[in-house]
């Protein structure tokens, strides 16, 4: 008389069935289907419901619940035994063997030298005490109808931060940002890098000071110094109230010294810190500036109070510098923002006002590199493993027939890729350790394996088990479930469709394998686009020395007739900058025509007349500077660039204002890279520079050696400068240095495509092997019946082939899209045309078919009588 | 070693496998008596699991009884204490006693009598 609605809950019968001890079952389910259905009567059946879920859970107690059957077992000697199985296994089958254990330990060590690099990026900036809440102020500026990010601002707009904004701030720091020094302290005169700043510099950057206080730079002419310059010039003696000049003019005393600021910062290479006051009081061009507000030279640091956040801050500060400029400079429009210092490092770069590229784009590169090497020699451990299951069947039937579990059986197949990975991981450490010297070199890092350190192990061991399982799923999967019977009859054949995975797996690594070849050749078809970039000047024998006083300028015709005459350089310029950079920029810069609210950024360089002879720069229209023209002094050589964004249809004789004076354009020049090769060229101008630019330029001929002339260049100019250190560098070295970067992210890419290729192919070599092994019968009987060794060869190693021509179909638009993303990032760029495309495919399949070919070779060239004669 | 101390809920149980009528001492009947006799409720597992214990302490058996329609079909576990709970319980009362003779407000005015 009770239907079905009046019945227990059939989910908690379920589950008390699924947990219960098989001798309990009968009178424990009797007595709560008793008591559910004297409820069901007496009270509510929803009641009787709610009680029999209670009872059921009421009997989850450790009594009742049945043992797991095998839990009790001692499961020590089945993984004895499981270990004994791989060993033997591997013994057996060397090759797979060996193909598991490089591939993964190629593919740990890779991810460990990747995360070790990783980590090192990621930790500037990190050892400030309050690193969070220190930041620099920038501003986005529109220049030239492009926004652009500066990195300096003006002066005053410290004291107005200060005043305005005080809330917003812990510190407020001005900087002259570092910078090259002259530092004498008795006959001892160096070169140093240092800054000027605020007092509350050491406060803000919690320098740690030996002696002296962080407030030390509160008096004017007071100095901090690293520990490194204190050795430097003092040795072990006490620093603390040694007189020292900075830059032959300024006169200070040390009145503190701090331990060295760690390399792993923007700021480590400041040796000595001199206050703001002393280079404000001292320094004609700062003091007495028209207009403050005007020159972007200066740096600015800040602590943000603690109850504010970066974001807030620079919505408060945003026009701190708009509101004061005037109506002309107001046309750049800056927006100020502050640039956190955890973000300083990796976060550096900015396009059209917005946070874009820097190193991060590098560290993601590489981290999903290294996530792409391990997923490779994870795919070969599965495709090996589920290749030989037709073998392993048999013992999986007979572990099954003795008595094994499934779950058991997933253990054994769990616990063997683990092991595997964690040999793997001790080969990889070695291979790291083996290495990282190469590394470092390559990548200027000095990153070391951490051995004492516990993390390592501990993400080490992580890594083995995510490895582990990883690669050990599909096999532990798939060769778990199969049915004993027809193991062990042995008409367990792998399927079609269990092929198909491994089929899958192949085309990934594949089409991974060509989408970095492609994206590898990209970068250095790329870097190789812009070294072949017309320069516009010679660099050649070209040799820039700073000179920081008047002593050279004010002897420049006696020094160039003495060099010339001694035959160790054909021509000698002065300028304010080395050819590779520049460093001023100017917007009050009017011409005929001009949009009047058209805010432009014009990069200018002083040069004396010879400039352009001595860097052989091309004139394209009008003429070179001349000294027999006395006007040259208002005169300008303007870029292409310039003419061209300028539109002036007639450039030279055209008449330019700059700070409302009239200038005539003499000439034009092609274009100079003086920047970023990668970038297109800015518009520049060239004017006569009377008094010393800081920098000669010195052409030697190629037919003289160099290093004689150099001795003779230092002779002259120790002769007219004896104060000055001799500071030279070779410009055609400072130019290839701009490739730097660059370079070193395609050597490195390369190293890691390389291997990446050599891991698929190891995958590819090993499943051909096994191919080739299971049809050695088929290929008996096929060459009895006349086939040729070219035929088999083809017939055997098509399927790859086929396999891999599928992956350049998925890799290739991909590789095209991203290569054409990377390219487009830098202003000037090669077009991706589909050759490299094609060649990167070829590269692949030619590879293959190289790899492949050693089984099927030998498959194929078999004695028939050998193969067919087995059994 | 076979646990032979006998605990409050324990002895409960124990006493109320006793006091039901032979082929009612199951599980739930136990737990329903419980529940009249304390005012407590308590879950069938829970009283289960104490007569596993008394069962493996030796104070109880259990055999497998009829079944009912109301059960499904299923049929009882029935338990019946075995002569070394009963003398345990003996044990049990004559500690309480002796300790409550020991008590002083109370020392002399009670007297047990009955044996089981």
């Amino acid at each position: 008389v009770k239907n079905q609605a009046s019945a227990p809950p059939k989910l908690a019968t379920w589950f008390l069935h699924w947990f219960l001890r098989h001798d309990l079952a009968e009178d424990v389910s009797g007595d709560l289907a008793e008591r559910f259905y004297t409820y069901a009567e007496n009270r509510s059946l929803f009641r009787a419901k709610l009680d029999y879920w209670y009872q059921v859970f009421a009997y989850l107690r450790p009594f009742a619940i049945r043992k797991l059957s095998y839990a009790n077992q001692n499961s020590i000697p089945m993984f004895q035994s499981y270990f004994t199985t791989l060993v033997r296994g591997m013994k057996k089958n060397k090759l797979h063997a060996v193909i598991n254990i490089a591939g993964l330990s190629v593919g740990m060590a890779v991810a460990i030298i990747i995360g070790l690099w990783i980590k090192d990026e990621v930790s500037y900036e990190r050892h400030f005490d309050k690193y969070e809440k220190i930041g620099r102020v920038l501003q986005h500026v529109t220049n030239n109808e492009q926004v652009g990010t500066w990195w300096a601002v003006p002066w005053p707009l410290a004291e107005e931060l200060r005043t305005d904004y005080g809330d917003n701030f812990r510190h407020v720091v001005l900087t002259r940002g570092a910078d090259d020094h002259i530092v004498s302290y008795e006959d001892k005169t160096l070169t140093q890098i240092g800054t000027f700043a605020e007092s509350d510099f050491a406060e803000l950057f919690t320098l740690e000071m030996i002696h002296g206080s962080r407030q030390a730079l509160s008096d004017p002419s007071s100095l901090i110094i690293s520990e490194t310059l204190a050795k430097a010039y003092f040795g072990d003696a006490n620093p603390m109230g040694e007189v020292m000049t900075v830059d032959k003019y300024m006169t200070v005393h040390v009145a503190g010294v701090y331990k060295d600021i760690p390399d792993h910062s923007e700021l480590a290479n400041i040796h000595f810190v001199a206050a703001w006051e002393l280079l404000y009081n001292q320094t004609p061009w700062i003091k007495n500036m028209h207009n403050p507000w005007r020159p972007n030279a200066f740096t600015l640091y800040v602590g943000i109070a603690d109850n504010h956040s970066f974001e807030q801050v620079s919505a408060n500060i945003r026009d701190a510098v708009l509101k004061n400029l005037n109506r002309e400079l107001a046309k750049r429009k800056p927006a100020l923002f502050v640039h956190p210092m955890a973000k300083w490092h990796l976060y550096s770069g900015f396009k059209n006002g917005h946070q874009a590229g820097g190193l991060i784009t590098y560290v993601w590169l590489f981290a999903i590199i290294a996530g792409f090497v391990v997923l490779m020699a994870c795919i070969n451990f599965m495709n090996l493993s589920t290749a030989r299951s037709e073998k392993r069947a048999r013992e999986v039937g007979i572990r099954k027939a003795i008595g094994s579990l499934r779950s058991q059986l997933i253990q054994q197949f769990f616990s063997e890729s683990i092991v595997t990975a964690l040999f793997s991981f001790v080969v990889a450490l070695l291979i790291v350790q083996l290495s990282l010297p190469a590394f470092n070199l390559f990548a200027v890092k000095n990153t070391a394996l951490p051995w004492g350190d516990g993390t390592l192990w501990l993400y080490g061991v992580g890594l083995c088990v995510f490895i582990g399982i990883l690669s050990g799923s599909y096999p532990a999967i798939y060769l778990s479930s199969i049915a004993p019977g027809k193991a062990l009859k042995g008409v367990f054949k792998a399927t079609r469709f269990s092929t198909m995975p491994r089929k899958v797996m192949v085309i990934v690594q594949f089409a991974v394998s060509v989408v970095m070849i492609i994206g590898t050749a990209v970068v250095f078809q790329q870097i190789q686009y812009a070294k072949d970039r017309p320069i516009g000047y010679d660099t050649n024998g070209l040799v820039s020395v700073q000179s920081n006083s008047n002593e050279l300028h004010n002897h420049i015709d006696v020094v160039k007739e003495e060099l010339v005459g001694a035959g160790v350089i054909t021509d000698l310029a002065e300028a304010d900058a080395p050819t590779t950079e520049s460093w001023s920029t100017t917007s009050m810069f009017d011409w005929e025509g001009k949009d009047p609210d058209l805010s432009v950024d014009f990069a200018n360089i002083g040069v004396s007349t010879e400039y352009g002879r001595t860097i052989g720069w091309e004139i394209t229209q009008g003429r070179d500077f001349n000294r027999k023209f006395v006007s040259d002094s208002l005169g300008l050589i303007i870029n292409e660039t310039a003419a061209n964004y300028m539109g002036l249809k007639e450039p030279v004789g055209a008449t330019i204002f700059w700070y409302k004076e009239p200038y005539h354009v003499v000439g034009v020049v092609k274009d100079i890279v003086i920047q970023s090769p990668f970038e297109p060229v800015r518009p520049t101008f060239y004017f006569i520079n009377r008094g010393a630019g800081g920098h000669m330029l010195f052409k030697i001929p190629l037919d003289r050696p160099m290093q004689e002339a150099l001795t003779e260049i230092q002779r002259v100019y120790k002769k007219y400068n004896p104060g000055d250190p001799f500071n030279f560098q070779f410009i055609d070295e400072a130019y290839a240095r701009k490739f730097g970067n660059e370079e070193r992210v395609g050597k490195l890419a390369g190293v890691f495509t390389s291997l990446v290729i050599l891991v698929s192919c190891l995958g590819i070599f090993g499943l051909s092997s096994f191919v080739a092994e299971q049809r050695t019968k088929e290929i008996g009987i096929r060459k009895v019946h006349g086939a040729s060794v070219f035929q088999l060869w083809k017939m055997v190693s098509k399927d790859f082939v086929v396999l891999v021509l599928i992956s350049c179909a998925v890799a290739l638009p991909v590789a095209w899209h991203l290569a054409t993303k990377w390219v487009n990032r830098y202003g000037y760029h090669v077009d991706i045309s589909w050759l490299i495309l094609l060649l990167g495919a070829i590269c692949i399949i030619m590879l293959t078919i190289l790899t492949v070919s050693w089984h099927t070779l030998q498959a194929a060239k078999m004695n028939p009588v050998k193969s067919l004669r087995a059994e | 070693m076979i646990e032979t101390r006998l605990g409050e809920f324990e002895e409960v149980i124990l006493l109320i496998t006793g006091i039901l009528p032979k082929g009612d001492a199951y599980a739930l009947k136990i737990a329903d008596e419980f529940k009249r006799q304390t005012g407590r409720d308590v879950s069938i597992g829970a009283v289960h699991s104490t007569l596993d214990r008394l069962e493996q302490k030796g104070f109880v058996k259990s055999e497998l009884g009829e079944a009912t329609a109301v059960r499904g079909g299923k049929r009882k576990r029935i338990f019946t204490i075995t002569a070394l709970g009963k003398r345990v319980l003996q044990e049990a009362m004559d500690f309480r006693i002796s300790l409550w003779k020991q008590y002083p407000l109370l020392a002399g005015k009670l007297s047990f009598n009955y044996r089981m």
